[in-house]
């Protein structure tokens, strides 16, 4: 078996230019099935555009991406049943109930038993009271639980996870964390979380891909990045990297 | 759970899943089962408290009972079915589903699917109750008109499904910006495709445009029936067969329109 069937996902010199721009520029990298990666950078890095193109919701101008052995976008009906996530840019209905949308999202997945896998992840993710509530009446992170729920309907295998703590409070942003944390070691999904959170990648992510306009600036574990570094913090890093410090000090030694 | 690589693949299952989900949606909101009502109603007893004036007047109109109201009410099923198609479609853009929508096993042609029962669901529950009305009002029962009826139904529906699916494509495309002419486009089917005139009344070049939209073949054959008692089952295979081809090319356009929006990345921000 080469390298591409063995990762669950596998990118390959992709790029992507919008009216010749290049919002991704030429990136490869392969995620080891059951592995947790981070995508790290700043505003207009290319990390939406690079899990929309993993997703097959956007063509690549050119490269390849592989998900399971399915090339994206042309295969991916071979494998979106076994794939799944949450984005900021999407939302559920709001005047459907919780249950109402989690129940039409487990028949669009073909779940086999719908009401038991709600009531599982009700409980497991503090929903019960909220499920035959609007969706549209949740608070934030009721709303986020919710997205959560949906990401994790189908059991999926490939979890791609766009700043799924983004506007949550500090406590309630851990929670989902660890309910994230305790799935994918559970289920041996494969994650590629993208996000401005350090503290969320340094604890949920065992390799960290730093993005920098469209390019990736590095790619390693979080401990020997801290250590390269020479930094105490991802944040610290993520910094170095977004101003161009580690370039300068490259330069000077 | 399985997958296949065609996105030709068919589930009714998932088929259901969305009608559930849009009939969830209406159910909970009774302005939205109201506007499907409202507007028919009104239109309804506009022309034809027209047409009994008209009629009380003599002439052509006390031989042709009916024809104002047949024609708003066929016009309706025209309309309304076009739009019950695109508000279900903007339904998704509105409330930013369309990202979870696209990244489900759900396969385009299901979503059509969904699409084409819910405008049906929709132009029901508008319809019944406006037909209803006419008889008590003007003594105009559209459902004796039977099998006729049905041709007209068919052929009407068809059109609004293939107007539906191109507009669909251009919102997919362009994002919101495109919303106005899921309100507007069928307007312009209005005066050409001469629901309250016939044909011959247009000046020769645009005889030939409306003689290419298989609505007047229907507006043409609903006149037949009603002023001439004559059930024109020519003119109706003429309107099928213009309506396969737009549904092919309204088909095509879509999944065009589609393949470019995954090129221009528009499918995750489905904003303005």
């Amino acid at each position: 078996m080469d390298a591409q069937s063995t990762s669950a996902i596998a990118v390959d010199r992709l790029v992507k230019l919008y009216k010749g721009v290049a919002a991704v520029d030429g990136i490869s990298f392969r995620l080891p099935r059951g592995s947790i990666t981070g995508l790290l950078g700043g505003n207009g890095a290319g990390k939406t555009t690079t899990i929309a193109m993993i997703m097959g919701l956007v063509t690549p101008t050119s490269g390849t991406v592989t998900v399971l052995s399915a090339q994206m976008p042309s295969e991916r009906y071979r494998v979106l049943h076994r794939m799944n996530f949450e984005s900021p840019y999407v939302a559920l209905p709001m005047r459907l109930t919780v249950r109402q949308n989690l129940s039409v999202f487990a028949q669009l997945y073909a779940v086999p038993d719908i009401d038991g896998r709600i009531a599982e992840l009700a409980a497991d993710l503090d929903l019960i009271e909220f499920l035959d509530r609007p969706t549209g009446k949740l608070s934030a992170g009721q709303k986020t639980r919710v997205s959560l729920a949906k990401a994790l309907l189908n059991h999926p295998e490939v979890l791609l996870l766009d700043e799924p703590t983004a506007s949550l409070d500090p406590d309630t942003a851990d929670w989902v964390r660890e309910r994230l944390e305790r799935y994918c070691r559970a289920q041996g999904a494969t994650v590629l979380l993208a996000s401005h959170n350090m503290t969320e990648v340094e604890r949920l992510c065992e390799r960290v891909i730093i993005m920098k306009k469209g390019r990736i600036e590095d790619d390693d574990t979080p401990q020997r990045l801290l250590d390269r570094y020479g930094r105490e913090t991802l944040e610290e890093v993520f910094l170095d990297v977004a101003r161009g410090r580690a370039e300068h000090r490259e330069a000077a030694q | 759970m399985t997958g296949s690589d065609s996105s030709l693949d068919f589930s009714f299952n998932r088929v259901a899943a969305m009608v559930r989900r849009y009939w969830y949606l209406l159910r909970s909101s009774w302005p939205r089962v109201l506007d499907l009502i409202y507007w028919p109603t009104v239109q309804m007893l506009m022309w034809g408290f027209l047409q009994l004036y008209v009629s009380q007047n003599g002439g052509l109109f006390v031989r042709a009972s009916g024809v104002f109201i047949g024609a708003v009410l066929l016009w309706d099923i025209l309309f309304r079915g076009q739009l019950g198609f695109s508000i279900s479609f903007l339904e998704e853009m509105w409330s930013h589903n369309l990202g979870n929508l696209m990244m489900s096993p759900l396969r385009p042609v299901e979503f059509i699917a969904a699409l084409m029962i819910m405008s049906i669901v929709r132009l029901l529950i508008g319809m019944i109750p406006v037909t209803l009305l006419a008889v008590l009002f003007f003594g105009f029962n559209l459902w004796s008109l039977g099998f006729a009826l049905a041709a007209f139904f068919v052929n009407l529906i068809l059109t609004s499904w293939a107007i539906g699916i191109f507009v669909a494509g251009l919102l997919l495309r362009n994002g919101m910006g495109a919303e106005s002419m899921a309100w507007t486009i069928m307007f312009l089917f209005l005066p050409l495709t001469c629901v309250y005139y016939p044909v011959t009344v247009l000046p020769g070049f645009l005889q030939y445009v409306a003689w290419a939209l298989p609505p007047t073949y229907v507006f043409e054959g609903m006149r037949a029936l009603l002023i001439d008692y004559v059930f024109r089952a020519d003119l109706m295979l003429e309107a099928l067969a213009f309506n396969v081809a737009l549904f092919a090319a309204a088909s095509f356009a879509f999944l065009k329109l589609l393949q470019s929006a995954r090129v221009q990345g528009s499918l995750l921000q489905t904003g303005e």
